[in-house]
């Protein structure tokens, strides 16, 4: 009965082969939403573009597949985002969280974008939905993409192949042909051989390093190989490196990323959101001593979520250990693995393979510190401990009803913010800090400038979308004038 | 690894693995704005086969939350939720199908047995009226005779529709009644109103295959929006019914205003009829060509040939029907009405064991969707 496969009836690659002895208005150098934000401007625009995607097609558009939101900033209620969020909010907020690791000139550009960048978005097939279960709490300030970051992805590149531009997967950037501040050429890898493609202009945006075990390596030392790559396996950082070695100037360091506490059952590469644990401001969290080591309850777990990772990264084996009992089950969302149980703290510890004395003694310690309180998870509420190192701040109740629960962790990271720097038209700075003819940059690899350090949900897909767009503009106004 | 042809599966690794992806839906919820399943999942921690099958049948597969999956193959994770809940429709099928014996038989091969029956129906009803009077049986004959019932005598169909439709009546309400409570409702609570109007509401207007907020439709056959499924299906579905109702307004003309069919084409049973047949016609066929470009991955292989089954016997009724009607006044009429007959019996006999108890436990997870959201979730902070 089939007539055509669906599937390959309505990939570009089927209907167009590669051409390469062209010159293109544009090339793009990734495939997630930053990469397919200029690619979509400079078409609009009326540029050639030619996009390549390093990943296979069922995994393209890199991290933006993991993610389900944008931070937007708006002076009134907009559809589906409830209240206001003013832009002083906004960049205090993104203040807080990089301690001052960020360019007010470039994030402030960023946060404007996001009040009025929704309506090019659903041009291009992007649908927003009302704040997902479990994430009521940002309803104000973040819009929810209905499906998540793949249906985002897949509405982009659907738009681009309806104007036609040109993608191609599985095609890998290894050289770039830069004459001083201005890009002449690439080659890539594709379908067993290497090409070359020549371009008016460049935008890179091919995420950062965070799959790049030997990178990560260098910059954490040895405790890296215990790091779980919760984002694409796919961002190598091979081209970042070709603009590192091409004189661009970088932003951030090595070791900044989003790197958050998931689950150590997940797998090596990809696990996505449902690897988080979010239990652990309900507990305890332990390292492979049995010993705590951080206040599990210092703020709101999405305010905090973001630093577990480095805080687990800094234990022995780089591993630990969130405990709760039966009377935190069911008040946080629940986790893909199931929670390793048992009747007791000893019988707990066993199944972990960590020491039940030392565990005992670290529960019984804990409970005899906590002070009565009324609990209220949904503010911070009254429930500390006096009297041990570190304290529990808030939610501190005794660990005491069977069963017990233990989600061992790992630092997972999603990605990196080691990028090259940017000005406010998205060129690429060079050390001298000229900026680059005819090299932009967007998303991921130049998030650092934003971003330098911490998390604020949604704010990745934020820059991305701003630089993006800028970008695409910006090189179309190089090309065309 | 990924593979894009459907595998088969015990029924234990069905429940084993609808386990583990529900988990990794629970812990993800993306796709949450989609349709009403992944609110009711969102209601669990953990997923009893009950559950599962709860959700199965809520679920319409629409496959917009296949195309939006991070995790669909070829990722590790395998999660392919659309073609797992039509799984898990089939097992529903074959567990509450009454007698059991009768679903098992019938979900070996949809088509051919929906063929032979109605063929081997319709050759009966020949055979019977043919041998019985052949002069009569392939005469021309005016409307005004009462045509039909001289060939086939009026209290013969009466017993075997009658027959048939009590068994029908009983068998599919035997799959609601053990359903139902299954579930964990009590069945009083399905009678209370407003839950039922929503849940009907949604059964009409296919709600859940609008792919969300924007009721753009759903990713069938494609990847891209169509509302072209939920055209079709209100074709077939809205097209049967008004044949139901021109089969019913016919009894009321039979028994009550004494008038025995057939009736001419301007009278109220031949032109509900007529319009439902047409509905009929192109319904069924859309679907069916619908059902032929669909993406493989959304498909679970078993319970194709159930599927087809149902809209070609849909088609067939109609086709046979519009065909009596054209040539009603001709000496091939007495053929025409055995085989219209034939496929509107194995229709009536296929329906408790095919396709059709789609809408049946459909309409019971709606229904049990809007009962249990007004509930509070114990054990979930609300946030």
């Amino acid at each position: 009965m089939r007539l055509y496969n669906p599937r390959t009836f309505l990939t570009a690659e089927s209907s167009q082969m590669l051409d390469t002895s062209k010159t293109w208005d544009l090339l793009v150098v990734g495939g997630g939403n930053a990469a397919l934000c200029a690619a979509l401007m400079a078409r609009e625009a009326g540029c050639s573009v030619i996009l390549l995607e390093g990943a296979p097609k069922p995994f393209r558009g890199g991290n933006s597949r993991h993610t389900r939101n944008l931070r937007c900033m708006h002076e009134e209620p907009q559809d589906i985002l409830t209240g206001t969020y003013p832009e002083e909010e906004y960049w205090q907020d993104l203040l807080k969280v990089t301690g001052g690791l960020t360019s007010e000139h470039l994030a402030r550009i960023t946060l404007k974008h996001t009040s009025s960048c929704r309506p090019w978005m659903y041009k291009h097939g992007v649908r927003f939905q009302p704040p997902l279960g479990g994430t009521l709490h940002l309803s104000r300030t973040n819009a929810f993409f209905l499906g998540g970051g793949k249906a985002l992805v897949n509405a982009y590149y659907h738009s681009a192949e309806q104007l036609g531009i040109d993608i191609h997967y599985e095609a890998k950037v290894t050289g770039l042909d830069i004459d001083g501040d201005t890009f002449k050429s690439a080659t890539f890898t594709y379908q067993g051989a290497e090409h070359k493609v020549r371009a008016q202009a460049v935008v890179i945006a091919c995420g950062g390093f965070q799959a790049n075990l030997e990178w990560l390596e260098e910059a954490w030392g040895p405790a890296a190989r215990n790091f779980l790559v919760r984002g694409t396996p796919y961002n190598r950082g091979d081209v970042l490196k070709l603009l590192i070695a091409k004189g661009a100037k970088t932003i951030s360091d090595p070791t900044q990323g989003h790197c958050v506490a998931i689950d150590a059952r997940s797998p090596k590469y990809d696990g996505g959101i449902i690897t988080r644990v979010d239990a652990v401001s309900l507990g305890i969290v332990v390292n492979k001593n049995a010993q705590r080591f951080y206040d599990e309850g210092e703020d709101f777990w999405p305010k905090r979520y973001a630093i577990w990772g480095r805080l687990v990264a800094g234990q022995p084996d780089q591993i630990g250990y969130s405990i709760i009992d039966a009377k935190a089950m069911g008040k946080f969302m629940p986790p893909v693995y199931p929670p390793i149980r048992a009747n007791s703290l000893r019988e707990l510890a066993t199944k972990l393979e960590i020491d039940p004395a030392a565990l005992e003694a670290t529960v019984a310690q804990f409970n005899a510190a906590v002070r009565p309180g009324t609990f209220d998870h949904t503010i911070q509420d009254d429930c500390v401990t006096e009297g041990i190192t570190p304290p529990k701040t808030h939610w501190a109740l005794k660990i005491d009803t069977p069963p017990f629960f233990g989600y061992p962790l790992r630092p997972g990271i999603t990605f990196t913010y080691l990028g090259v720097t940017v000005d406010d038209k998205a060129r690429m700075i060079l050390r001298d800090d000229t900026p680059c003819k005819n090299i932009f940059a967007a998303g991921e690899i130049m998030a650092g400038n934003v971003l330098g350090k911490g998390y604020l949900a949604g704010i990745g897909m934020s820059i991305g979308t701003t630089f993006g767009r800028i970008a695409g503009e910006e090189a179309a106004k190089h090309v065309r004038g | 690894m990924f593979a894009a042809e459907d595998q088969p599966m015990s029924l234990d690794e069905l429940i084993e693995d609808a386990q583990r992806v529900l988990r990794v839906c629970n812990a993800c919820r993306y796709c949450e704005g989609y349709c009403a399943v992944f609110p009711a999942l969102a209601r669990r921690l953990e997923f009893t086969e009950n559950d599962i099958h709860y959700l199965g049948n809520l679920c319409h597969n629409c496959g917009s939350c296949l195309y939006a999956c991070q995790f669909a193959p070829p990722h590790e994770f395998q999660v392919n939720f659309p073609r797992l809940m039509a799984k898990v429709r089939g097992e529903t099928y074959r567990k509450y199908a009454w007698p059991g014996f009768l679903g098992a038989l019938y979900e070996k091969n949809g088509v051919a047995v929906s063929l032979i029956s109605a063929l081997s129906i319709a050759l009966l009803f020949w055979l019977a009226g043919a041998l019985s009077n052949p002069q009569r049986f392939f005469a021309a004959h005016a409307d005004a005779q009462g045509s039909f019932y001289a060939l086939l005598p009026h209290n013969l169909m009466v017993a075997v529709f009658g027959t048939v439709s009590v068994f029908v009546a009983v068998a599919l309400l035997m799959g609601f009644v053990r359903f139902w409570p299954y579930m964990g409702e009590e069945l009083a609570d399905f009678f209370k109103g407003r839950p039922l109007a929503e849940g009907l509401h949604d059964a009409f207007t296919l709600k859940n295959l609008g792919g969300g907020v924007e009721n753009e439709g759903c990713t069938y056959p494609t990847e891209q929006k169509s509302l072209a499924r939920r055209t079709f299906h209100h074709f077939t579905f809205y097209g049967f019914l008004l044949c139901f109702a021109a089969t019913s307004v016919a009894t009321v003309y039979h028994y009550m205003l004494q008038l025995p069919a057939p009736y001419p084409f301007w009278s109220l049973p031949v032109l509900l009829g007529t319009v439902g047949g047409i509905g009929l016609l192109i319904g069924p066929a859309g679907l069916l060509w619908l059902k032929s470009q669909r993406d493989p991955e959304l498909v679970a292989t078993d319970q194709t040939g159930m599927d087809a089954g149902f809209l070609v016997l849909l088609f067939m009724i109609s086709l046979t029907g519009l065909g009596l009607l054209i040539y009603r006044e001709t000496g091939t009429m007495g053929t025409w009405l055995a085989i219209h007959l034939g496929f509107v019996l194995a229709l009536f006999l296929t329906m408790p064991y095919g396709k059709f108890v789609h809408g049946l436990y459909r309409v019971a997870a709606l229904v049990r969707y809007h009962l249990e959201r007004r509930r509070p979730v114990p054990g979930i902070a609300p946030e």
